[in-house]
């Protein structure tokens, strides 16, 4: 039944953003398949549409026009196959770590017995051990991202969806948070959609990364990241890296000529 | 550190303001018997709590913490019910867009009728009774209440909101684990002015509606001219409505220990 089946599809999908008389048009005709067990990164700059695109996915938004499938069902509501980690950490700040770990697998009434070994050796494996009963008030921006990251793999889903999650880190955390990712990726194999406006992020971690265009935002290309895996933050210095790189930053370079070029006409 | 060299800071005007009204009675700077002295004052609280052992003609004697009692009760008891009321109120009113629309205009109509207009009216339905009291107790108590509740759940973080539903949560669980102590500070907040009101209220109700308690007590010694007792009474009620709201104050350092945490990081 699950014969091929993509995790992940977007046809067609537009989002017309409607204030007053004044309309934008944050993304226009995405198709998109992903299937499962894979790791799709989307590349964009800033104010692209990128977060437009992960919020219809997760069922926050409905597109304006257009249709997104997952696992060949129509999203219409958030869910928790679908879980997300947002581009701030958006942590309750009157649970401690460990109830903001929980909260997931408890609120689907999962049994205590199940999600209390799994939290513990997860909030262990993204390194906050100790941490447990912290507030997030307590904790640094990057262990506070590591707890969003925490809470979502406690849930177990069969679709990761995660919004620029180490854009406000700094680079060490950031490198840190990305092998942490890979490792966890590895071992779990969960279909992934990664959004970033980092090149080197993007094909570091993703088997596909699409390329998006500057606002209205659309697929420019798709690009296979054909690195060997298990892989380590020293693959970005490997040949093949550096050529898919400059593939990529010729990309951008000629999609913001063509913006300014827009903008100048405008 | 900081806290044990503020204490003394805090007392110099209170200090000044004791001195001055002594010097202003002792050498007659407002006519002679209209203000009564602080040492006079303090003696007649005396017997007005303790009372007098022999000869008590003082119809106040020994009567305080009966009329403290009754007027805290009626405090608590009309708070109590405000805040019942109010709280599931205001959170179905921040958080339902049809119960917003139907109910929150009614009360910003309403809101601006000052609780001190409302006693003939509460005396008309209610009569000389406690349920006087209560009603406008209740109802100054209400609208601060119901307002901030309404403003804390308006507040709570999309974001927040978002990372619930997309954990599974349906509506029950993001009202009781995410609007509700999102929206707790905001009703804390509600519960300290609500409280104020309350102490106000009562005050009025008692010196009006009901025979007893300090407001009561306040308006029979000024027509009697005993000027100490009303001072007297006057810095108990002070001291009384400084005592409620440490005690909200205090309730809600407990429950909002996740915040304090926040202001100090
Ligand atoms: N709720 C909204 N109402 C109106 N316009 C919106 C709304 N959300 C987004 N937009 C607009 O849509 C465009 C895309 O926004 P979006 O947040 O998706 O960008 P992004 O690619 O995620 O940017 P960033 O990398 O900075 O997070 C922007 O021009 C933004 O102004
Ligand atoms: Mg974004």
């Amino acid at each position: 039944m699950n014969g091929g089946q993509a995790a992940l599809e977007l046809r067609g999908v537009w989002k017309e953003f409607v204030k007053g008389d004044r309309r934008v048009e944050a993304v226009q005709g995405i198709d998109l398949d992903i299937p499962p067990h894979s790791f799709t990164a989307i590349l964009g700059p800033s104010g692209c549409g990128k977060s437009t695109l992960l919020n219809m996915v997760a069922g926050f938004d409905a597109p304006t026009r257009g249709e997104v499938r997952a696992n060949g069902a129509p999203v219409s509501s958030p869910s928790p196959k679908r879980a997300v980690v947002f581009q701030e950490p958006a942590l309750f700040p009157w649970y401690s770590v460990y109830e903001n770990v929980v909260f997931g697998p408890k609120t689907q009434g999962r049994s205590a017995q199940t999600y209390r070994p799994l939290a513990e050796r997860i909030i262990e494996q993204v390194g906050l051990k100790g941490f447990a009963s912290h507030y997030p008030a307590e904790l640094s921006g990057g262990m506070k991202q590591r707890v969003g990251i925490a809470r979502v793999l406690a849930m177990q889903p069969e679709l990761l969806l995660m919004d620029e999650p180490f854009g406000s880190l700094d680079a060490q955390t950031r490198t840190l948070m990305q092998e942490l990712l890979l490792a966890v990726w590895e071992r779990h194999q969960q279909t992934v959609l990664f959004i970033t406006h980092d090149i080197e992020e993007a094909l570091l971690l993703a088997d596909t990364v699409y390329v998006m265009t500057a606002r209205p935002g659309r697929i420019k290309k798709r690009i296979a990241v054909e690195l060997a895996r298990p892989r380590t933050i020293e693959a970005t210095t490997s040949p093949v890296f550096n050529a898919l790189k400059r593939e990529v930053l010729a990309l951008i370079r000629e999609e913001s000529v063509r913006a300014d070029a827009e903008t100048a006409l405008e | 550190m900081a806290r044990v060299l503020r204490a003394p800071w805090a007392l110099v005007l209170p200090a000044a303001l004791l001195v001055l009204w002594h010097l202003t009675v002792e050498y007659r700077w407002v006519a002679e018997g209209i203000i009564p002295s602080p040492a006079q004052v303090l003696r007649s609280w005396e017997v007005w709590i303790f009372g007098v052992t022999k000869g008590g003609l003082s119809p106040y004697s020994g009567t305080w913490l009966d009329n403290v009692l009754y007027s805290s009760k009626r405090v608590l008891q009309g708070f109590g019910l405000a805040a019942l009321v109010a709280i599931p109120l205001g959170l179905m009113i921040g958080w339902n867009r049809l119960t917003g629309r139907l109910v929150d205009p009614t009360i910003q109509l309403l809101r601006p009728v000052p609780i001190t207009a409302w006693l003939p009216f509460a005396i008309a339905v209610f009569g000389i009774y406690d349920a006087s009291a209560l009603f406008l107790i209740g109802l100054g108590a209400f609208y601060p209440i119901v307002v901030n509740t309404t403003h804390g759940v308006r507040d709570t973080n999309l974001l927040l909101l978002r990372a619930a539903r997309m954990m599974g949560a349906g509506d029950g669980t993001v009202l009781a684990k995410v609007v509700f102590p999102s929206a707790l500070p905001s009703i804390f907040t509600g519960m300290r002015l609500g409280i104020g009101v309350a102490w106000t209220a009562v005050i009025v109700a008692e010196m009006i509606a009901v025979k007893s308690g300090l407001g009561y007590v306040l308006w029979d010694a000024y027509y009697v001219g005993r000027m100490d007792i009303c001072v007297a009474t006057m810095v108990s009620v002070g001291a009384l409505g400084f005592v409620s709201d440490r005690v909200i104050v205090y309730a809600s350092r407990i429950l909002l220990r996740w915040r304090t945490l926040e202001a100090g990081a």
